[in-house]
């Protein structure tokens, strides 16, 4: 019930503002579609509703809650990490190694607690420490020698990538970790990580309210609190925020780190709901969750952007994934939908942000 | 000013100690003075015996071709570069400043070209960047919104700056526009004296006086300004002392009641060069010669 309601809004409001902006020479006083407009996550609001009402219309299994509960929970673990990566695209930086830090994150807690204890907090804790320091070297790297933070992370991508397989290798003898849910806080960490809960008789993962606190919180940070007005000002210009005593080197790193909390998150949550971790996976994952910041209305060149947009971008992805699925398709379908949806949500923000934001 | 800046952080505190302390000033000492200054990059003597004084609530304008040495001079006292020769004097002390923030620190500001703001961010945003005005104890401090809007409004209307809507981005304001929030900034700040980089140089007529009219707001708030230009005709209309660089030397400093703007613009051009100048323009069918240097002197001025 709950999950109808959370999702009732995309519908429900269904914009009544029919995008039909008046070209007058006004510098003064804007109309109030193109203020609505001018917000970053309004295109990407239309986007979800549209998929939905799709989705609705033509995949009858949809309409039922539990599918709903199984396309918020297929979008939350997306979410969750869409959610620092777009902080960190509006911060003016990128991190392709988001995707296997994921599960080099789930690798090391699985590891270190089955080799060296018998409790399973010690590898959650540790597996933090981990995801941390990746970020932080990300930072650190991009902001002492100034390269671009495409070519830093995609560096990082590969070394995460190579260590995740040969370490596992080298620690179990296979390219899995062995089943660590017979140990010590188990049950307990399942139910912080990967528990689901009863809501009006629908089956509701955890994540999705993480999901949803997390980006709560994330879009406090950004319009609230000092560092969200750094976010904005170091990718915006970096020179001109430098110029005016704004942290630059901490802001960047600082955010570097969300995306390794974040990874850690996502990584424990999938080290707790499978009980083992194939250590191969999570390549190509860091795309989607640009991808979720980018039709989420974030700016690739950084400055611009929300919190609630990436929201919206990940329900997106989970909404088309599963929605392909009941709608009886052939799921190979999925990433050649996923492209057309990210080009047109980009060339629908772009279109906006020149149309609210000209004089 | 000052009791609006109490109670935010660490960086606007200082500047409100430097206001304090700069109470008991007496008028006539200069804030910053440079005795015979020098600078040379390598064996490149960039800037070579240059003397300045700048004076509260006075305009000291340099002027100079491109290449005479201004930024030179402007990176020495806003902290980006350190001279090799002579003394730096900020109140009467010397000085040699690491950092731009330690010049910032001193109440020494630098107004960039384009250097200073955000474009995509809203202008009070812009404004209070870097210096944040926050509310409420650590994990929940959180920017106080309204206040920051509330004073940033204030400070700008107080430099006659009026915007409907300070949501809007600053870069949607015109080129004039921002130079004018910044520099209102720069004074909001705690600036006793403010370093101007060629505010007018990409700006039109009209918007180059409304940058004219907040120098001369500035100057009227007490402030020491140095503005940075290389046209006589926007220099002259505010300044009260003309410091005119050539090769990296002082080729003139003289103070308003000793130069005219003729002579100021022969100065500039240099006045061999202004006569080369004629004699080519002579030599181009339809430019009246004769009449040339009243010419110049009027027209820009008047349109």
């Amino acid at each position: 019930m709950a999950m109808a309601q959370t999702t009732a809004p995309a519908t429900g409001d269904a914009p009544p503002a029919p995008p039909a902006p008046e070209k007058d020479g006004r510098t003064s006083e804007r109309s109030l579609v193109l203020r609505l407009l001018a917000r970053p996550e309004v295109g990407v609001l239309l986007g979800a509703a549209a998929v939905f009402v799709f989705f609705f219309a033509t995949a009858p299994a949809v309409r039922q809650a539990d599918s709903m509960a199984t396309i918020l929970y297929q979008s939350s673990t997306i979410g969750i990490m869409a959610l620092p990566v777009a902080l960190l695209m509006i911060g003016g930086e990128f991190d392709l190694s988001a995707g296997v830090a994921v599960v080099g994150s789930a690798l090391a807690a699985s590891m270190l607690s089955y080799q060296l204890t018998q409790n399973v907090w010690v590898g959650v804790v540790f597996a933090l420490a981990v995801s941390l320091a990746i970020g932080a070297f990300n930072g650190f790297m991009v902001v002492r020698t100034g390269l671009p933070s495409f070519l830093v992370t995609l560096g990082t991508f590969l070394i995460l990538q190579g260590v995740n397989l040969a370490v596992t290798k080298l620690i179990t003898g296979n390219v899995a970790t062995d089943n660590i849910s017979d140990m010590d806080g188990f049950d307990q960490a399942k139910s912080v990580f990967a528990s689901s809960f009863d809501l009006g008789g629908v089956e509701v993962k955890i994540t999705v309210v993480w999901w949803l606190a997390f980006a709560a919180l994330a879009t406090w940070v950004l319009l609230r609190t000092k560092f969200g007005n750094w976010t904005f000002a170091v990718g915006g210009s970096k020179e001109s925020a430098r110029a005016v005593g704004v942290p630059v080197d901490f802001t960047k790193i600082a955010l570097f780190m969300a995306v390794g909390f974040g990874a850690w998150f996502v990584g424990m949550h999938q080290l707790f709901s499978f009980n083992t971790v194939q250590s191969g996976e999570g390549v190509g994952q860091e795309l989607i969750y640009i991808a979720a910041a980018v039709i989420g209305g974030c700016l690739l060149t950084g400055g611009y952007g929300s919190a609630v947009g990436p929201v919206f971008g990940a329900f997106m992805f989970g909404m088309v994934q599963q929605g392909i699925v009941y709608a009886g398709w052939n799921p190979d379908w999925f990433k050649a939908f996923l492209g057309v949806m990210l080009l047109g949500a980009t060339l629908v923000n772009l279109w906006v942000r020149r149309t609210a934001t000209r004089r | 000013m000052t009791s609006d800046t109490t109670g935010t952080t660490g960086t606007t505190g200082t500047h409100g100690a430097i206001l304090a302390d700069s109470a008991p000033d007496d008028g006539d000492r200069p804030l910053v003075e440079l005795r015979s200054i020098g600078k040379s990059y390598g064996n490149i003597r960039a800037l070579h015996g240059v003397d300045l004084a700048v004076h509260p609530g006075n305009v000291t304008c340099v002027l100079g071709d491109n290449g005479a040495g201004k930024s030179t001079l402007i990176k020495i006292i806003s902290g980006l570069h350190q001279h090799t020769e002579g003394d730096f004097l900020v109140d009467g002390a010397p000085v040699r400043f690491g950092t731009p923030r330690e010049a910032l620190d001193r109440g020494i500001a630098t107004v960039y070209q384009d250097l200073a703001t955000v474009p995509l961010m809203p202008v009070w945003r812009n404004f209070f960047l870097g210096s944040e005005m926050t509310r409420g104890v650590w994990p929940l401090r959180r920017l106080d919104v309204a206040r920051m809007k509330e004073t940033a409004d204030a400070e700008l209307r107080n430099m006659g700056i009026v915007l409907d809507n300070l949501e809007q981005p600053i870069g949607t304001l015109s080129g004039g526009q921002r130079q004018s929030v910044a520099i209102s900034r720069a004074v909001y700040f705690g600036a006793r004296v403010l370093i101007l980089d060629e505010p007018t140089a990409a700006l039109g007529v009209k918007q180059s006086g409304v940058v004219l009219k907040y120098i001369a707001a500035a100057r009227d708030r007490g402030l020491g300004v140095i503005f940075i230009t290389h046209n006589p005709h926007h220099a002259y209309m505010v300044g009260d002392h003309f410091s005119v660089l050539r090769l990296g030397t002082l080729e003139l400093s003289a103070p308003r009641s000793e130069i005219g703007l003729e002579e100021l613009t022969n100065h500039m051009a240099g006045g061999a060069e202004l006569a080369a100048l004629k004699h080519e323009l002579g030599q181009v069918s339809g430019v009246d010669v004769e009449e040339l240097p009243e010419e110049e002197e009027l027209q820009p001025g008047a349109s």
